[in-house]
């Protein structure tokens, strides 16, 4: 017994002697929780508001206008913008710009003074609806009570009557509020994300850690044509993956798929190519595979935490939104729900596409710069 | 062809040609202001115990490492800036093996050969793997190899794109006598064939191999050339004694002034000086016992480079 104590000890001394000589694991450990705790605990709220709100006011009294106000004093909602169009919106919707329309009809005010009780329209998009859940709810209280002031001594309004206007919600691109419909197409971004850093966040360090790097440095090969060859048989992998889900997508879960899905299929590949890269860079910094496989769990926590997978993206502080703007997840997952459920083509997803593509770029580049072709 | 319109007229037939090499890591000099020739066509050994900077100059030479200070050419290429020209013509075995554990003889050597842009990679491993007699083993992993097998392997992974400097870090560390005969059978064909062979070791019958050998310990070359030149140019006086208690004698003698070495070897005891009058002077009494055989012979390779070792430690240790 005490013998197998001992030796116990030993195994434990070693182990810890070998942690604290890894400096990086070790900052890691401590570090890691607490960046986490705080990040996140700031960062993620499910109740988002000030969610951008396009106005199209074809009325301009003052009943449409304390509508308006009244909305804003919400807190959900922030019409910053006001398209001309009814096209205009369309697009504003199909960019992802905007969460909320309201297009409030001509002769609105006129018509509810002579008591005709019109229709405004509130057009939702419903691709995430935890995202407009709570706005929604809140937009729904407002014909009973907005006008009580404004209607006042008018006559028309008794206690109990129904509403001077009828708001009609629209939810449109996920009518019937199917959650799957949303998660399914943010889950495919997921779990690339996860399968493809795995994939390339150790074939560099396990090249070293195989002692395997000094023939492969001898040889007459550059850094970047190693790396093209290491990523290109994961892009195949990928791209079964991908097959896969949508697949599964399409016949489990009934997801719609507005769009093109040979755009989809390219633009998921570029997805592909950013998370090896990624993944590959880190395979280039780290010293040991642990090393890799703690920098690839580092950018993945906050993929999907902040890319506006798990949590509404809007939700978050600016400085957590700018966090996920980085994140090649985040535009992923606006370009694929943006494709499948909202039908957008290439135009509308334009900056996103760009995004990806500059984030694929500037991790190969440092990979590439990080590649040490000697052993000094 | 710009390669070769850069390289640079070297002087005939030298194909290294380094100067002043020196490379610290942390502080720590590993080579010091190494300078060596190397003739085309020559077997060129490299001998210096463990962490002497062996393994260090050669992958100075290949350009997987940057000199501190130092220049000079491998095949006419600056080794400072031409590292991708060497690479194409240089095979460098690593002292670890370090092909791929878990790819098959064949793949390992495809693998090679297309990195090279070999022009039928399939057809130049067929006859690697024929040359080296690796046939019957060429679907094996390479992981599942004995340290002979594996040995050939690297080797031939380093002449499958016909290289015209062969580099060979410890080649034969661990390895059977009779896998490393063949292997120096190969290394002469070799050199036969034109290629120069750069070959680190610290066994002494493999030095007696090469054409000529460098000795190089903590970091400095300290004497070049053929095997007779070196022993010559210690200056070392070397008596072999035979009979008795061999043992007893070694230690007392150790201990006299004038003695700088005692080694036995089997019955015989090997007693060196560098300084022949006081070598003569502190073995006198011990011959006039006559109880022991004592004869002036040539020094060995051993005591040589031991002898060199030692004067090595005394200056710079």
């Amino acid at each position: 017994m005490t013998g197998s104590l001992s030796r116990i000890a030993a195994v434990f001394i070693k182990e810890v002697t070998q942690l604290r000589r890894d400096r990086l694991t070790f900052a890691m450990m401590v570090l890691i929780p607490v960046m986490q705790l705080l990040l996140f605990g700031y960062a993620i709220n499910t109740d988002p508001r000030k969610l951008p709100t396009a106005v199209v006011d074809l009325d301009g009294s003052q009943f449409s206008r304390s509508f308006l106000s009244a909305m804003q004093e919400t807190g959900y909602f922030e019409m910053d913008r006001q398209p001309r169009s009814e096209k205009e919106l369309d697009d504003l919707f199909l960019a992802g710009k905007v969460q909320f329309g309201v297009q409030i009809p001509p002769n609105f005010g006129r018509d509810i003074m002579r008591g005709e009780n019109p229709a405004l329209l509130v057009i939702a998009d419903a691709t995430d609806p935890s995202a407009s859940g709570n706005a929604i709810a809140a937009l729904q209280q407002l014909p009973a009570r907005v006008f009580t002031r404004d209607l006042q001594g008018a006559g028309h309004i008794r206690d109990g009557a129904k509403p001077p206007f009828e708001l009609r919600l629209h939810r449109r691109y996920n009518p019937t509020g199917e959650t799957s419909f949303n998660i399914v197409p943010g889950l495919m971004g997921t779990i690339l994300t996860l399968t493809m850093l795995l994939f390339t966040g150790l074939s560099v360090t396990r090249e070293v850690e195989r002692g395997t790097m000094e023939t492969l440095l001898s040889l007459p090969i550059r850094p970047v044509e190693i790396m093209l060859g290491k990523i290109a048989p994961y892009v195949v992998v990928g791209a079964i993956q991908m097959t896969i889900i949508l697949s599964a997508g399409f016949l489990l879960f009934g997801v719609p798929l507005a769009g093109s899905l040979p755009l989809l299929l390219v633009l998921t590949t570029l997805f592909i190519c950013a998370n090896l890269a990624v993944g590959y860079t880190f395979s280039t910094i780290a010293t040991s595979q642990l090393q890799a496989m703690q920098m690839s769990f580092f950018f993945f926590l906050p993929s999907m935490l902040l890319s506006g997978f798990m949590f509404p993206f809007r939700g978050m502080p600016e400085w957590a939104q700018w966090i996920g703007e980085v994140l090649p997840l985040t535009h992923f997952l606006r370009i694929i729900r943006g494709i499948m459920l909202k039908g957008a083509g290439f135009g509308d997803l334009a900056t996103e596409i760009a995004a990806v593509a500059a984030f694929t770029l500037v991790a190969m580049t440092i990979a590439v710069m990080r590649f040490r072709q000697t052993l000094d | 062809m710009n390669a070769v319109a850069a390289r640079k007229p070297d002087a005939p037939g030298i194909v290294i040609d380094v100067e002043g090499l020196t490379k610290s890591f942390g502080g720590r000099t590993v080579v010091k202001n190494v300078t060596m020739q190397v003739r085309r066509g020559l077997i060129y050994g490299f001998l210096g115990p463990n962490g002497s900077g062996k393994t260090t100059t050669i992958r100075m030479l290949t350009g997987l490492l940057t000199p501190d200070s130092g220049h000079g050419t491998c095949l006419g290429y600056d080794i400072l800036t031409q590292s991708t020209e060497i690479k194409r013509h240089v095979g460098y075995m690593t002292q670890r093996f370090s092909l791929y554990t878990d790819l098959s003889i064949r793949e390992n050597l495809e693998f090679v050969a297309r990195v090279h842009g070999m022009p039928d990679p399939r057809g130049a491993t067929q006859d690697a793997i024929a040359r080296l007699g690796l046939e019957n083993r060429a679907s094996q992993l390479a992981g599942e190899l004995s340290g002979g097998w594996k040995q050939r392997l690297a080797l031939g992974a380093c002449i499958l794109p016909s290289p015209k400097l062969l580099l060979l870090d410890e080649p034969t560390a661990g390895v059977d006598p009779q896998a490393r005969r063949e292997f120096w059978d190969e290394i002469h064909h070799l050199a036969h064939e034109g290629v120069t062979v750069l070959v680190s070791t610290h066994y002494m019958d493999e030095a007696e191999r090469c054409h000529e050998i460098a000795y190089i310990a903590y970091g400095e070359l300290l004497t070049r050339g053929t095997v007779e030149e070196v022993v010559a140019q210690s200056g070392l006086t070397t008596y072999t004694v035979t009979g008795g208690d061999l043992t007893a004698l070694a230690d007392e003698l150790q201990k006299k002034p004038g003695v700088d070495q005692v080694a036995p070897f089997g019955v015989e005891l090997h007693v060196s000086g560098r300084d022949r009058k006081r070598l003569d002077a502190a073995i006198a009494p011990y011959r006039a016992k006559n109880t022991k055989a004592w004869r002036q012979s040539e020094p060995t390779l051993e005591d040589v480079f031991i002898e060199l070792m030692s004067r090595s430690r005394d200056n710079f240790g």
